[in-house]
């Protein structure tokens, strides 16, 4: 089998006037397969969300290649990019910035739909839909941001990340502000998505107990390299590496 | 507590307050100038020489000039061509210095360096110093007055609307529209634009009382309006020779201007103070 997303060399270098060059993520690989799901944790700082800003090509690539679906990625724009996007969406580190201040959720949510395609009627259908999906209810399309809380607006994220069915979803601390119960829907609807779908997920994660629970299988991050791969039980009791002991260490 | 929770409200109501005021008088001014030619008690061109040089009377409030012309008529008549004359100029470096900034900012390298330099040179010059020379090549004229100061203007506008985008630019909103397939002209017109006109608003209204001035003082230096075309600056230059003798004969023109730069400028204040959240309160 093909898989979804398949990274190789990926690296991003900030640099900056004065200070040395900064290597957020330092030439890193991995594959995703189809309907896995794949978790990703490190301290913070470690270059997890870079990782993902550099997958989706919200910033540019220093150097490295992404593969989506068998098609390379990595030099795309316009018109080539957003065709991508059908395939790939993302759940943002902080939601509440992550929609328009002057608009309502329901047309952040409505967006994607609404650029690939679907009527205004449509979409306003769907975006009910996907709100009481991501356990909210259909009038919280005609909140504004900052009218809603901030787990509210990461359920809303979800509903707009997943609006366009894609294939493959990364999620940057998507359940992070939810509290336990409705982290665990959200967890359950991530399931449903999965066996409906073929969802691949990508799962950025500070919770291991939550990436022991859900993923397949477990990345560990530190400095902007891949420290340790496996499955998320092993990797857990036995880690391999001096820096994923210490850091199961300081959290269990 | 009871004062600490009740402070914000009363700032935010005399804002309010005062924005309805100050609105209400400027839509009053524009509506004036819209039917200035059936509000005049007598025709601003019509001359009565056996009545020139008239003093201020129960007839002419203000006054006749020297050809006996009706000078409160006159004022009326030329609020049109002073109010819209401004409001065109305003609305001319607005659109075009937000056009250049957001350009600049969306785009960056190269061409933004260029017209920013470029931007910051008409910045450094004096801004009516170089309306004269530019309107003084030209020749003169309302149109040619109108376009040296818009070419002087607009940098201003540039710069806030630059420095607005790129602040949008990384927010991740525009990030979460980008993969939400929205091409570059729509995250400009529906995300980018919404987001920093308010600022720019605020800008232009404060220009306008200022773009006034200095329209009169062109139309004044004989490189704005030609008579007999009624217009404040030139209406004051043109009976300026007799302001010893005549004193009252520049007092319609110049109070026009007067009460009418004050009116935009307050407006303008106050229409900062309630775009600021802090000013508004919540
Ligand atoms: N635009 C940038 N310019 C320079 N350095 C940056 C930039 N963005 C991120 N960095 C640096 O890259 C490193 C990785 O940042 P990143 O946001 O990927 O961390 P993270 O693993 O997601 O952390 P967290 O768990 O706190 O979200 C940090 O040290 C950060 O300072
Ligand atoms: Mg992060």
């Amino acid at each position: 089998m093909q898989p979804i997303l398949k990274v190789e060399n990926l690296t991003k270098v900030f640099k900056s006037n004065g200070r040395p060059d900064f290597t957020a993520v330092d030439h890193i690989g991995f594959e995703l397969m189809p309907g896995e799901c794949l978790g990703l944790i490190g301290e913070s700082g470690s270059g997890k969300s870079t990782v993902a800003n550099l997958i989706t090509r919200l910033t540019d690539l220093s150097a490295g290649r992404v593969v989506l679906d068998g098609q390379d990625i990595s030099s795309l724009s316009g018109r080539g990019l957003r065709d991508a996007y059908r395939k790939m969406q993302m759940v943002f580190q902080t939601p509440t910035e992550s929609f328009d201040p002057r608009r309502r959720l329901g047309d952040g949510i409505g967006e994607s739909l609404r650029n690939f395609g679907n009527c205004r009627a449509e979409v306003k259908e769907r975006v009910a839909e996907l709100l009481v999906q991501c356990g909210l209810t259909p009038d919280f399309a005609e909140h504004y941001p900052h009218q809603v809380s901030g787990g509210q607006c990461q359920r809303a994220a979800i509903a707009r990340a997943i609006a366009i069915e894609p294939r493959l979803l990364i999620c940057d601390e998507a359940t992070s502000a939810l509290d336990v119960t409705i982290q665990k829907e959200v967890i359950q609807l991530f399931g449903r998505l999965r066996e409906q779908l073929h969802l691949s997920i990508l799962f950025i994660c500070h919770d291991i107990a939550l990436v022991q629970q859900f993923c397949d299988r477990v990345l560990v991050m530190y400095k902007g390299k891949i420290v340790e791969e496996g499955v998320p039980d092993e990797v857990i009791q036995a880690p391999r590496n001096e820096y994923t002991k210490r850091l199961i260490e300081s959290i269990l | 507590m009871t004062p600490t929770v009740r402070k914000p409200k009363i700032i935010k109501n005399s804002v309010r307050t005062r924005l309805i005021v100050f609105g209400i008088l400027a839509v009053l001014l524009v509506i004036c100038s819209l039917l200035s030619d059936h509000l005049t008690p007598y025709d601003p061109y019509l001359q009565d020489l056996s009545n020139a040089k008239a003093a201020p009377s129960q007839q002419h409030v203000f006054g006749t000039d020297r050809y006996g012309r009706d000078m409160l008529s006159r004022v009326i008549v030329g609020s049109r061509t002073s109010i819209f004359s401004t409001l065109l100029l305003v609305a001319i470096i607005t659109a075009v210095g937000t056009v250049i900034g957001v350009f600049c900012g969306w785009h960056g390298k190269k061409i933004d360096t260029v017209l920013m330099r470029i931007s910051d040179m008409f910045l450094a010059f004096p801004g009516l110093v170089f309306a004269l020379a530019v309107a003084g090549v030209l020749g003169g004229g309302l149109h040619n007055a109108i376009f040296a100061l818009a070419a002087i203007s607009w940098p201003k506008y540039a710069r806030i609307a630059r420095s607005q985008t790129l602040a949008q630019k990384e927010t991740p909103y525009l990030r979460a529209a980008r993969l939400s397939g929205s091409g570059t002209v729509k995250m400009l017109a529906k995300h980018v634009l919404p987001n920093i006109i308010g600022p720019i608003l605020v800008t232009s209204m404060l220009d306008i009382g200022t773009m006034m001035m200095e329209l009169a003082g062109l139309s004044f230096l004989g490189l704005g309006a030609k008579p007999p075309i009624a217009e404040w600056g030139s209406m004051m230059s043109e009976n300026r020779a007799l302001f010893t003798t005549v004193p009252w004969i520049t007092l319609a023109p110049g109070l026009a201007i007067f009460i009418s730069v004050m009116i935009f400028n307050l407006l303008g204040d106050t229409v900062r103070d309630y775009a600021d959240p802090r000013t508004r309160g919540r």
